[in-house]
C-alpha cells in the first residue's frame, strides 16, 4: 500500500462518496467497485475530471465468480487414497453432466459475473481498476462504456463472447474469438475445459462433422487452497538477507 | 467509362500479408476501402482458461506462446503479476538479467517486424538482413534456456539460472569446412556476455545498413508516408500503446514512466514520432533498436562487475538444488511439493504491465488463495491495435491495408490468445 495509491483511494472516496460500493487499496493498486447503474456516469467523470483524467481504457476483463474460494481437495488430512486420486473436478463435466454437487462449495457473498476495467491516466501517470457486478446471474447485463472509451468496442465483444455478459448499448455485440456458430460461453466456470464438441472428418459423409467430445475431463493437479502458506513479509526478509550462492534449481 | 461496382473482398485468413490468420472482410468502392471488418480468433487456444486449470508455475511456458516473437517479455508480465501478489522482489542480478533479455527480445521482435513489414510492401532484401542478426540473438536465448524460442526462463523469484560461461560451438562437417566454422566460432570463445557485447559492437552498423536500404528509399516512403495516420487523441481513445502511441507523438513508455525491475537505473531515450503515420512508426522502431542496444551494453557492464544470486532462496517457491536434494530430506519434500502441487498465492488481485515491444502487455491475476489462478487475463497490445484497423484503413487503397497491418506489428498468438 503505497502512499500514492492511498492518496488516489481517498481522492476517489471523497469525490464520489456513497455512489461507489467499495474502494479497495491493495498491493499498491486501487480497485473501485461501482454499482451497475452508476457505471457510465462514474466512468465519464473519471475520464473528464482534471484530477483523475483516465483517458485510456487499457482492458476489460470478464470474471465468473462461480467457484471462487472453493477447492478440489476434499480430504482434510492425507489419506490412503493419495493426493490426486478420488478428487472431483470443481468445474462441470461434459455434455451437461453436472458434477458441481460433489464439490466442496462455499457460499458466495457476491454476484456471479463481473466486468473489470483497467484504466490508465497518461497525464497523471496513474492506474485504476473499476469493477462492476452484473445484477442478474441468469441474464448478466452491464451498460457499455463504448461512448466513453472507443477501445471498449472489442474488449466488450470479447467479454460477451467468453462469458455471455451483455453490454447494453454496444452497437455491434457479435462473437469475436470463438468459431462461427459456436454454442456456449467457454470461459464460464461451468463450461468444461475439454469443450462440448469436437470436429472430425467423416469418411462416409465425406465432410467435416461435429460430434460430442470423446476425451474424458480429468484433474491433473487438484486445486488446493492453503491459507498462510506464503507470507509476504517473511519473504521480503529472505530477499534482504541476500544469500551469496546462486540458485541453480532444476 | 466502365462502371465500377462496390464489392466485398475477403482478405485472408490464408494470405502472406495477413501476418498469420487474419480474416479481413473489406467493403470496397472500386479500390478504396469503405469498411474493414476483421474476423479474428482462428488461433484462439484458450490460454487463459488453460492457465486457470494449472498450477501457477506450469503456465509460464504458455506465455511464450502468446506473442511468439517476443517470448521472454510475455513471461515477464506474468511473473511480475505473481511476484506482486506474493510480495517478493528478485535479487538485483536477476533484475538486470531480465532487463538484458527484455531488450534482446525487443531487438528480436523489431527485427522480425522490420523484415516482414519490408517484405509486405515490396522490399525483399531487408528480410534477409534482419534474419542474419536474429540468428545471433536466438543463440543467446538458447545459451541461457536451452531453447531458441520458448524459453520459460523467467520464474517467480528470479530467473532459472545464471548466464553461462561457455557457449556451444559450431562443428565442422561435410558442408562446412574447419575454416568456415572457426570464423563462425570466433565470437563464441568467451562467455555469453562476451558474445552479446560483440553483437552490440556490430549491431549499430547493421541498423545503419537497414536505414540505408529504407529510410530515404523513394518507394518505401511512397508506401508509408501519410498512410494510416492516427492523431494522439484518437490513439489514446483507441487504447494504443508502445510504438503505435509514440508514433503519434505521445511520449509514453512504461520503462520510463512506471519503471519496473532496474529500468530506473539505466540511461535511454524515448523516441517519438510527429505525424502518426506508418513512416513515423517505422522511424520510432528503428530508434528503439538503437536504444535497446544502449540498454544491453549498460546491463553487460553491470552484470560483469556484480556476480550474485539470481533467485530468491525460498524453497516454497523455488526448487532446491539437485545436490541438496540428494542429501537433505527437507529439500526433497520441498521439491516434491513444488512439482506436484505448486505454490499457493495469497488471495487478491493484481495487474502487472510491462513495456512489450508491441506496446503495453499486462497480466491481470485474480487469486482466491489456491495453487492455480482463479482468473488470468492477458492484455495484449496487438488486440487494441487491430481493433482500430477499420478506422486506420478507411478511405485508403487496398494496398495500404497491407502497410497498415505491417505497421501495427500484428502477431496472432497474442491477439487470439
Amino acid at each position: 500500500m503505497s502512499a500514492l495509491s492511498r492518496q488516489l483511494a481517498e481522492q476517489i472516496t471523497q469525490h464520489f462518496g456513497d455512489r461507489l460500493s467499495a474502494v479497495v487499496d491493495a498491493v499498491g493498486e486501487v480497485t473501485v467497485e461501482v454499482p451497475c447503474a452508476e457505471l457510465v456516469a462514474v466512468a465519464t467523470a473519471l475520464r473528464d475530471e482534471a484530477s483523475f483524467h483516465f483517458e485510456v481504457l487499457i482492458d476489460v476483463c470478464g470474471v465468473d465468480y462461480l467457484h471462487y474460494g472453493s477447492d478440489e481437495w476434499a480430504t482434510e488430512e492425507s489419506s490412503s487414497s493419495g493426493f490426486s486420486r478420488g478428487v472431483n473436478a470443481a468445474e462441470a463435466g461434459r455434455m451437461g453432466v453436472d458434477t458441481r454437487d460433489l464439490v466442496v462449495e462455499r457460499p458466495r457473498s457476491t454476484r456471479r459475473f463481473a466486468a473489470v476495467y483497467q484504466l490508465l491516466s497518461i497525464r497523471n501517470n496513474r492506474r485504476l481498476r473499476l469493477k462492476v457486478f452484473a445484477p442478474d446471474d441468469d441474464l448478466p447485463v452491464i451498460p457499455s462504456v463504448i461512448g466513453v472509451w472507443s477501445s471498449a468496442n472489442w474488449y466488450e465483444r470479447e467479454a460477451f463472447d467468453l462469458f455471455g455478459i451483455l453490454f447494453d448499448g454496444h452497437p455491434d455485440l457479435r462473437r469475436l474469438l470463438t468459431d462461427y456458430g459456436f454454442v456456449g460461453h467457454p470461459f464460464r466456470k461451468d463450461f468444461p475445459l475439454t469443450g462440448n464438441v469436437e470436429v472430425i472428418y467423416d469418411a462416409e459423409k465425406k465432410r467435416v462433422v461435429y460430434q460430442p467430445v470423446s476425451i474424458e475431463p480429468r484433474v491433473l493437479v487438484p486445486k488446493v487452497i492453503r491459507a498462510g502458506q506464503v507470507e509476504s513479509v517473511d519473504l521480503m526478509q529472505v530477499v534482504q538477507a541476500a544469500p551469496d550462492a546462486a540458485v541453480n534449481g532444476d | 467509362m466502365p462502371e465500377i461496382h462496390n464489392y466485398t473482398l475477403n482478405f485472408g485468413p490464408q494470405h502472406p500479408a495477413a501476418h498469420g490468420v487474419l480474416r479481413l472482410v473489406l467493403e470496397m468502392d472500386g479500390e478504396v476501402i469503405e469498411r474493414a471488418d476483421p474476423h479474428i480468433g482462428l488461433l484462439h487456444r484458450g490460454t487463459e482458461k488453460l492457465a486457470e486449470n494449472k498450477p501457477y508455475n506450469q503456465s509460464i511456458g504458455y506465455m511464450d506462446r502468446l506473442d511468439y516473437v517476443s517470448m521472454m517479455v510475455n513471461e515477464h508480465g506474468y511473473v511480475l503479476a505473481m511476484e506482486k501478489l506474493l510480495g517478493i522482489v528478485p535479487p538485483l542480478r536477476a533484475q538486470y538479467i531480465r532487463v538484458l533479455f527484455d531488450e534482446i527480445t525487443r531487438l528480436l521482435n523489431h527485427l522480425l517486424w522490420l523484415g516482414a513489414h519490408g517484405l509486405d510492401i515490396g522490399a525483399m532484401t531487408i528480410f534477409l538482413y534482419t534474419f542474419r542478426e536474429r540468428e545471433d540473438l536466438m543463440d543467446c536465448y538458447e545459451a541461457v534456456s536451452g531453447t531458441r524460442m520458448h524459453a520459460t526462463y523467467y520464474r517467480p523469484g528470479g530467473v532459472y539460472r545464471d548466464l553461462p560461461d561457455v557457449l556451444p560451438q559450431y562443428q565442422p562437417s561435410k558442408w562446412h569446412s574447419r575454416k568456415e566454422v572457426d570464423k563462425k566460432n570466433a565470437d563464441r570463445q568467451g562467455s555469453l556476455l562476451d558474445f552479446i557485447e560483440a553483437f552490440t559492437d556490430r549491431f549499430p552498423g547493421c541498423v545503419d545498413e537497414y536505414e540505408t536500404l529504407l529510410t530515404d528509399n523513394r518507394i518505401w516512403k511512397q508506401r508509408t508516408v501519410g498512410i494510416g495516420v492516427v492523431s494522439p487523441e484518437r490513439a489514446l481513445q483507441l487504447g494504443f500503446s508502445g510504438p503505435m502511441l509514440r508514433g503519434s507523438g505521445v511520449e509514453w513508455d512504461l520503462r520510463k514512466k512506471q519503471p519496473y525491475e532496474v529500468y530506473d537505473r539505466i540511461r535511454f531515450d524515448i523516441p517519438v514520432g510527429r505525424t502518426g503515420d506508418c513512416y513515423d512508426r517505422y522511424l520510432v522502431r528503428i530508434e528503439e533498436m538503437r536504444q535497446s542496444n544502449r540498454i544491453i551494453r549498460q546491463c553487460i557492464e553491470w552484470l560483469r562487475a556484480n556476480p550474485g544470486p539470481v533467485m530468491v532462496e525460498d524453497h516454497k517457491l523455488v526448487p532446491p538444488r539437485r545436490e541438496e536434494m540428494k542429501a537433505d530430506m527437507e529439500a526433497l519434500i520441498y521439491h516434491f511439493k513444488l512439482f506436484t502441487e505448486g505454490f499457493c498465492i495469497p488471495a487478491g488481485e493484481a495487474y502487472a504491465a510491462v513495456e512489450h515491444p508491441k506496446g503495453e502487455f499486462g497480466v491481470y491475476l485474480v487469486s482466491d488463495g489456491a495453487n492455480k489462478p482463479y482468473r488470468l487475463k492477458v492484455r495484449a497490445p496487438g488486440f487494441a491495435h487491430l481493433s482500430a484497423i477499420d478506422e486506420m484503413t478507411r478511405g485508403h487503397m487496398l494496398a495500404d491495408v497491407v502497410a497498415v497491418i505491417g505497421t501495427q506489428d500484428i502477431v496472432f498468438g497474442e491477439i487470439d490468445r
